[in-house]
């Protein structure tokens, strides 16, 4: 998603917005809620702001805004308030800060959210801020104590000195002192040359807890007296219940009860078993007469019948029409299919419900937008919104599947528990068929383009047009349709990008990188084409439709550096590469790919440049990287989900629905570009390069282009 | 009734006979490390050592169990568990981290096999954890730095 779409689509949530720090807030919830990253032990903890606080005990617990599926927030946002706080990096611990749409708003959203890969760079300030004022409060406090001048006051790694008096201390004994400080409006940031944690390997502040199983996970809290609930979904998109029986459902041991809800048949249990397999036993007659009875390949014949069509105009520079009609061009043509895709997070959607003595209820879950899930929680719930409180839990994965506005999972978890009347703990959990047939997918597309090159081997003209869902579901223009497309990189005098929104019963999301998914792939491998057509070399010929001295230009130099593009390869093997700008980040990846012994491309090795401005966590960097290639090859090789003859989803599970294995993952590595400009994401801009430096050389490999995704099943149909 | 020992501790269990090991872990004994992901033993998040052997928990009926002995990822010990957590730690390998229990209980079980195991060899045993973090390349070289650390 763009942060663009999310402010706009949001606008109401921006007034008020911006930095709040010094409000001090007690959560007194938080301190029950398992979270899985200790907040610095018994100790009493002392806020500083809304997003620090100091224990006595000397540690230093920083409240992420950002939920944490793995991309880093906790380590990241922690290092930049230790940073200015000059803490030592081993009293930093982090947890889910409370919801609050205000206090912990999203600056680049408006309202509090994770997403777009903006954590660092929204909050990169503001965590600096929040360190930098703790830390002017707990020198204000020593300088008190001490009575000597705050000015005379240094701090390193933790420890609080005067050299002239000889007095020396930690955080801690300052704690309480220093959250009764007034916090300065302005505190002093460091120059960035100053900088001593940020831009170093810090060791991750989740990783402990991670190895050894302590830490917890939405699925994880059990608390006592907790049933366990299971919904019964159907197999077609838009069908509804017509009629069930659970005669032999409720024979199952342990089952406590089976009710209707809009989603479909819940069924309760005193364990997750009995609620399986009670859910098994269902005979339910589904209503199939709103739902999506086309198959993929229906649905692709009708994409490609809006090429002739007039489309929404993304992009239109220069005459792309007359450019077309010169004489003594090459045109060269193709058209790609993209399938549905799910993100099969590794944790399925899951939430827990508790109802205190006062009515309130606590909700814990993997709240990617905590604010939306609190407000349909308490709708449903017929609860004031003050008592639904949401308790942000590490979640096992996201890739974009738990940031959804109206928050279509929690109405179908609070849709559980308030049909059951909501006296008993309730945990609802989806099953991994769930998770893979339950839509809110990666959207299919249909891409058109056409290029030409004239007598001079130069491209003049590029027509794309985008046919599929919109995520943003607009009537008109959808960025994040285009988007990585629109605003192609390349220099090429007449470009035209238009777009087609199709409708359909099928619920769209926005997937790791969103547009970029689908546009990169298409962008890249067709400029590889158009190059190819003439003879040029897939990276020369790219720099010089590129500014020499831009971004693109300079992770491309440097992949092709660190790949040593150009030397002789092993018999078999052929190279290709990729570029593309996401989330204001730059990314170059070249891939090595052979053909396997099963007829797919094996994938040897990866070479990956980034550009991110900053690099706050360089080892975090490089583990996205290594990630999102990972997570983008899986899709492009094996994945989609696809409809059958009559609407049926046909995957439901990891067996047919393929992630990549060990096995398959390629060697990578990973150099970051060093920049001064204020640091961008890296949880999303990894993905979109490999698909198309996969499709490049597989291309050289095998003289075939690749015009359907994934590239296994194509081969194996 | 099923008995068998859970990290080193007697148990028993009275329930459905076929619920599987997977569940009686989690919801009854309440050790969480253990993960589902799938319940069809495509993503190894919920492995266990079973008399010594990695092993699908999703898959496996708790009344096969009686007599065993199990091991989850909160009981492991011993020097390939230390060298393997310590590897881990030392590389970062988790991102979000709910497929490590799985990925570290067949770690440790192949370096008690295999104490210095070929890429290929580390491709055999692990290939039925998944991570969709796709975590692998780091999980790879901790394996071969927990291997050499034994040596030492
Ligand atoms: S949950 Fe057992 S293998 Fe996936
Ligand atoms: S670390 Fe997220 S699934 Fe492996």
């Amino acid at each position: 998603m763009t942060v663009h779409d999310i402010t706009t689509t949001r606008r109401t949530f921006l007034a008020g917005a911006g930095l709040v720090i010094g409000v001090a807030i007690a959560p007194k919830f938080l301190s029950a809620a398992p979270t899985g990253v200790p907040a610095g032990g018994a100790a009493d903890l002392k806020p500083m702001n809304a997003f620090v606080k100091i224990g006595t005990d000397d540690t230093v617990t920083v409240l992420s805004k950002h939920i944490e599926f793995g991309q880093g927030p906790f380590t990241g946002l922690a290092t930049l308030v230790a940073e200015e706080l000059d803490a030592d990096w081993s009293q930093m611990r982090a947890v889910h800060s409370p919801t609050d749409n205000k206090i912990y708003a999203n600056l680049a959203f408006g309202l509090q959210g994770t997403g777009g890969s903006s954590s660092i760079a929204n909050a990169y300030e503001q965590m600096r801020k929040a360190g930098a004022t703790a830390r002017a409060m707990l020198v204000a406090a020593a300088a008190q104590e001490w009575s000597v001048p705050a000015a005379e006051i240094t701090v390193e790694k933790g420890r609080i000195k005067h050299t002239g008096s000889g007095k020396e201390s930690g955080f801690g004994a300052f704690a309480d002192k220093a959250a009764r400080q007034t916090a300065p409006a302005e505190p002093k940031l460091k120059d960035p040359k100053d900088f001593v944690l940020i831009g170093t390997d810090l060791p991750k502040l989740d990783t402990r807890e991670k190895i050894n199983g302590a830490a917890i996970f939405t699925l994880d809290i059990m608390p006592d007296g907790l049933l366990t609930a299971v919904v019964a979904h159907p197999k077609h998109f838009g069908a509804v219940v017509n009629s069930f029986d659970d005669t032999d459902a409720r024979k199952v041991m342990g089952v406590v009860d089976i009710r209707q809800i809009p989603q479909g048949i819940a069924v309760y249990g005193e364990n997750t078993f009995a609620a399986l397999k009670a859910r098994d036993a269902l005979r339910i007659e589904w209503d199939l007469s709103k739902a999506e009875t086309r198959s993929s390949a229906e649905l692709a014949a009708e994409y490609i019948r809006h090429f002739e069509k007039p489309g929404l105009e993304a992009t239109n520079n220069g005459d792309v029409a007359q450019a077309f009609q010169q004489p003594g061009l090459q045109t060269v043509e193709a058209q790609i299919i993209f399938p549905f895709l799910a993100h099969a997070p590794m944790e399925p959607l899951d939430a827990v419900f508790i109802k205190a003595a006062d009515g309130s209820v606590d909700i814990y879950n993997g709240a990617q937008f905590p604010g939306f899930d609190q407000q349909v929680a308490a709708k449903i719930l017929s609860l004031d919104e003050t008592k639904v409180r949401v308790n942000t839990q590490l979640a096992g994965g996201s890739f974009g599947r738990k940031a959804q506005f109206g928050s279509p999972y929690m109405q179908e978890a609070a849709s559980v528990y308030a049909a059951i009347g909501g006296d008993r703990p309730l945990k609802h959990m989806w099953t991994r068929e769930d998770d893979i047939q339950g839509g809110f997918y990666r959207p299919m597309y249909a891409h058109k383009m056409r290029g030409a090159i004239d007598a001079k081997g130069q491209i003049t003209a590029w027509e794309q047009i985008i046919v599929g869902q919109s995520i943003m579901a607009k009537a008109d223009l959808d960025s994040t349709s285009v988007e990585g497309a629109s605003n192609l990189p390349y220099r090429i005098p007449n470009l035209k990008v238009t777009s087609h929104n199709v409708t359909l019963p099928i619920p769209p999301l926005w997937w790791r990188s969103v547009g970029h998914t689908h546009t990169g792939f298409a962008v890249e491998t067709f400029v590889d084409e158009l190059l190819a057509r003439v003879g040029r070399d897939p990276v020369e010929g790219r720099l010089a439709l590129l500014d020499a001295t831009s971004r693109h230009a300079g992770v491309l130099r440097k992949a092709a550096e660190m790949s040593d593009w150009g030397a002789t390869l092993t018999e078999g093997r052929a190279r290709g590469v990729a570029m593309v700008e996401s989330f204001g980040s730059f990314v170059a990846q070249v891939a090595e790919v052979s053909v396997g012994p099963d007829g797919a491309p094996r994938v040897h090795k990866v070479w990956c440049a980034v550009d991110c401005g900053v690099a706050v966590n360089p080892n975090i960097i490089k583990a996205q990287m290594e990630g999102g290639i990972g997570y983008g090859l899986g899709a492009v090789l094996f994945d989609a989900v696809t409809l059958g003859k009559g609407g049926q989803i046909m995957q439901s599970n990891f067996h047919d629905y393929r992630s990549i294995r060990i096995n398959e993952m390629p060697d990578v590595s990973v150099e970051i570009i060093r920049s001064a400009e204020k640091p961008t994401g890296v949880g999303e801009p990894g993905v979109p390069p490999i698909g198309p430096a996969v499709a490049n050389a597989w291309r050289k490999l095998t003289d075939a282009p690749v015009r359907q995704l994934p590239i296994v099943s194509i081969m194996s149909s | 009734m099923v008995t068998f020992t859970l990290n080193g501790k007697e148990r028993t269990f009275d329930g459905d006979p076929d619920t599987p090991l997977l569940w009686v872990i989690r919801d009854l004994e309440k050790l969480t490390g253990t993960k589902y992901g799938c319940g069809v033993a495509q993503c190894g998040a919920c492995t266990v050592h079973l008399d010594g052997m990695p092993r699908r928990s999703c898959i496996t009926p708790i009344a096969m169990i009686d007599g065993s002995d199990v091991v989850t990822i909160e009981g492991i010990s011993g020097k390939e568990a230390e060298a393997v957590q310590t590897a881990w730690a030392g590389l970062d390998v988790p991102q979000c981290g709910y497929c490590q229990s799985g990925q570290i209980m067949s770690a440790v079980a192949l370096l008690q096999m295999l104490p210095k195991p070929t890429d290929d060899e580390i491709d055999g045993a692990m290939t039925g954890n998944l991570c969709r973090c796709a975590t692998y390349h780091r999980i790879r070289a901790a394996i071969h730095n927990a291997a050499n650390s034994m040596e030492g």
